[in-house]
């Protein structure tokens, strides 16, 4: 029996108000995810007592700053159950790791006729970098589809897998359809071929144990914002080998060993892909956000997710005129939900759900081939995290039902 | 507040344009033809002209859309057909002024006034102003 994780709720201040006059549900949570008064808290304490640069000077200051940010790296290396600290790099999200494993790892490795292999339902940030690479090196981009109800197709995906790949790029939760992609089969079959490994886990990584070693993938990307941390923070997690191989795409302060007037030499991973003043405040918030997410419990927040999703699935089909995408065995499924209501736009369900409190997301979701393969133009978008409910699971069904009484005729 | 603020921005006018657009479809001799892409949600829309003695003889829109974008852009060829690109230039400028919230002289506008609630929802002004940006980028090609 999972933990019960109602009494959680109440560390998330944004939560206590009125949106439109009504309390707020807050089912907006793949976008980004609110954050705990521990957050907050951690980020204003440490521009009241500990804010210095890190890595350099001498005084106290840096020297507080600097241990809670490396601090933080060991924090995310276990977390995650990567092998040490040194294969964790902090990045601006998971879109600036999937751009430097592109462009500093796999572009000097690809050649024309090679292949890179990534699925249909990946977000925009795992498969532009790609596009970029495969224009760059002349090798081919390659798409894994799906099963009827919107999960990768491991058939597919074995029959795509040859001689020819070289880069297998794969999300391990769709942002759009919520199904969850078995990584570590899919990793086994690519290092079959010998091709290396990289996982989008933006939308796992908040939602579920991860364990990267594992999982044996060569490469891992998530973002700090989505777990509730601050925006701007994000990690790109490499074997130690690869990572000795991959280059860095900045230059300058931090990242350097010795300046001479014509080159230099750099610091040791993970500190070479480091340039520049980092996001101190983001990696501390990092760091603050993990400890709170272990102590809720990321079995417990995957569990209560699966439950909010069996409740709401049943709930929005029986509703005449909403159709649900994605898997329907809820066991595949994280706690994102697309659907559409006939004949009603996403973006006029969503500017009547807001007029209710209730923040979802409409449009595309960053997946436009995606969005192509299944035939619509765009999807209303619902994701679960550990502070919902199942009571604003039925004030959304009701609001639901509300809208489209609102639209009867339909508009298109 | 609930749905009652919805009134605002659906009135039953805009509505019966949603669901019965004016000029939908497509001209088999269209001069000038623009097709724009909201890029929140990705949906297209495309704006067909014939002018005539330097006003708008024949307008068609195609594509689909929100509950606002299509109502605005069945609005749009009421309004800007016999104007000038001169006119129609203007009408686009008011009428992106007045959905971002200014006070403007809606006289120019004629229907498509009652579009003014859409400055209440600021994440909806693009669903509005995507069918008049493609009117004016269509008077502005060059045959």
């Amino acid at each position: 029996m999972a933990k019960n994780l109602k009494k959680y709720r109440a560390d998330f201040p944004i939560l206590k108000q009125l949106v439109n006059d009504e309390p707020l549900i807050y089912f907006d949570n793949a976008a980004t995810v609110q954050k705990p008064q521990v957050v907050i808290d951690t980020i204003s304490h440490y521009y009241e007592h500990d804010n210095a640069n890190v890595h350099r000077g001498v005084h106290t200051l840096a020297e507080r700053a600097t241990e809670q940010f490396e601090a933080t790296r060991q924090l995310v290396a276990d977390f995650i159950h990567s092998k040490s600290a040194d294969e964790i790099l902090f990045t601006k999200g998971t879109t600036e790791s999937l751009n430097l494993v592109a462009q500093g790892f796999a572009q000097n490795r690809l050649k024309p006729g090679d292949e890179i292999l990534i699925s249909i339902m990946e977000h925009h940030s795992n498969l532009v970098p790609w596009q970029q690479v495969a224009q760059k090196t002349g090798a081919k981009l390659v798409y894994v589809g799906l099963t009827d109800d919107g999960r990768l197709d491991i058939n597919d995906a074995r029959q795509k897998m040859t001689g020819k790949t070289k880069i297998v790029s794969l999300t391990q939760i769709s942002n759009v359809l919520g199904s969850i992609t078995p990584i570590k089969e899919l990793t086994r079959m690519a290092h079959h071929i010998g091709a290396i490994v990289i996982c989008d886990g933006a939308q796992s990584v908040p939602n579920m144990p991860i364990d990267v070693r594992d999982l044996d993938v060569d490469f891992f990307a998530f973002s700090g914002h989505k777990m509730g941390a601050a925006t701007g923070i994000g990690v790109l997690y490499g074997k130690n080998t690869y990572l000795n191989d991959m280059q860095p795409l900045e230059f300058g302060g931090e990242m350097i060993d010795f300046v001479e007037e014509q080159r230099s030499t750099f610091k040791e991973v993970p500190w070479k892909f480091e340039a520049g003043t980092p996001n101190i405040e983001g990696v501390i918030s990092l760091g603050a956000t993990i400890n709170y997410l272990k102590e809720v419990g990321m079995v417990n927040i995957h569990a209560h997710e699966q439950v909010l999703v069996a409740d709401l699935i049943p709930m929005l089909k029986a509703i005449p005129g909403v159709v649900v995408y994605g898997p329907t065995d809820i066991e595949q499924r994280s706690g994102v939900i697309s659907f559409n209501l006939v004949n009603l736009h996403p973006h006029d369900v969503a500017t009547a759900l807001d007029m209710q409190g209730i923040a979802v997301r409409a449009g595309h979701h960053c997946a436009q081939p995606l969005m192509k393969r299944m035939g619509v133009s765009s999807t209303v978008r619902i994701s679960l995290y550990l502070y919902n409910t199942l009571e604003e699971n039925q004030k959304f069904i009701e609001a639901l039902i509300a809208t489209k009484e609102f639209f009867k005729n339909g508009t298109i | 507040m609930g749905l009652s603020k919805l009134d605002n921005l659906y009135r039953q006018v805009i509505l019966e344009h949603a669901t019965h657009p004016h000029h939908h479809g497509s001209l088999d001799d269209s001069e000038k033809t623009i097709e724009l892409r909201n890029p929140t949600c990705g949906d297209v829309l495309k704006v067909e002209l014939i002018m005539a003695n330097d006003k708008v003889q024949k307008v068609a829109f195609s594509g689909t859309g929100c509950t606002i974008s299509q109502a605005s852009a069945s609005m749009m060829t009421d309004e800007i057909i016999g104007k000038s690109k001169e006119e129609i230039e203007e009408m686009v400028t008011i009428f992106s002024e007045m959905v971002m919230g200014q006070e403007i002289d809606d006289d120019l506008l004629g229907e498509a006034a009652i579009l003014e609630g859409v400055a209440q929802f600021p994440a909806r002004i693009k669903c509005a102003t995507l069918a008049w940006k493609a009117a004016y980028q269509a008077v502005n090609l060059e045959n």
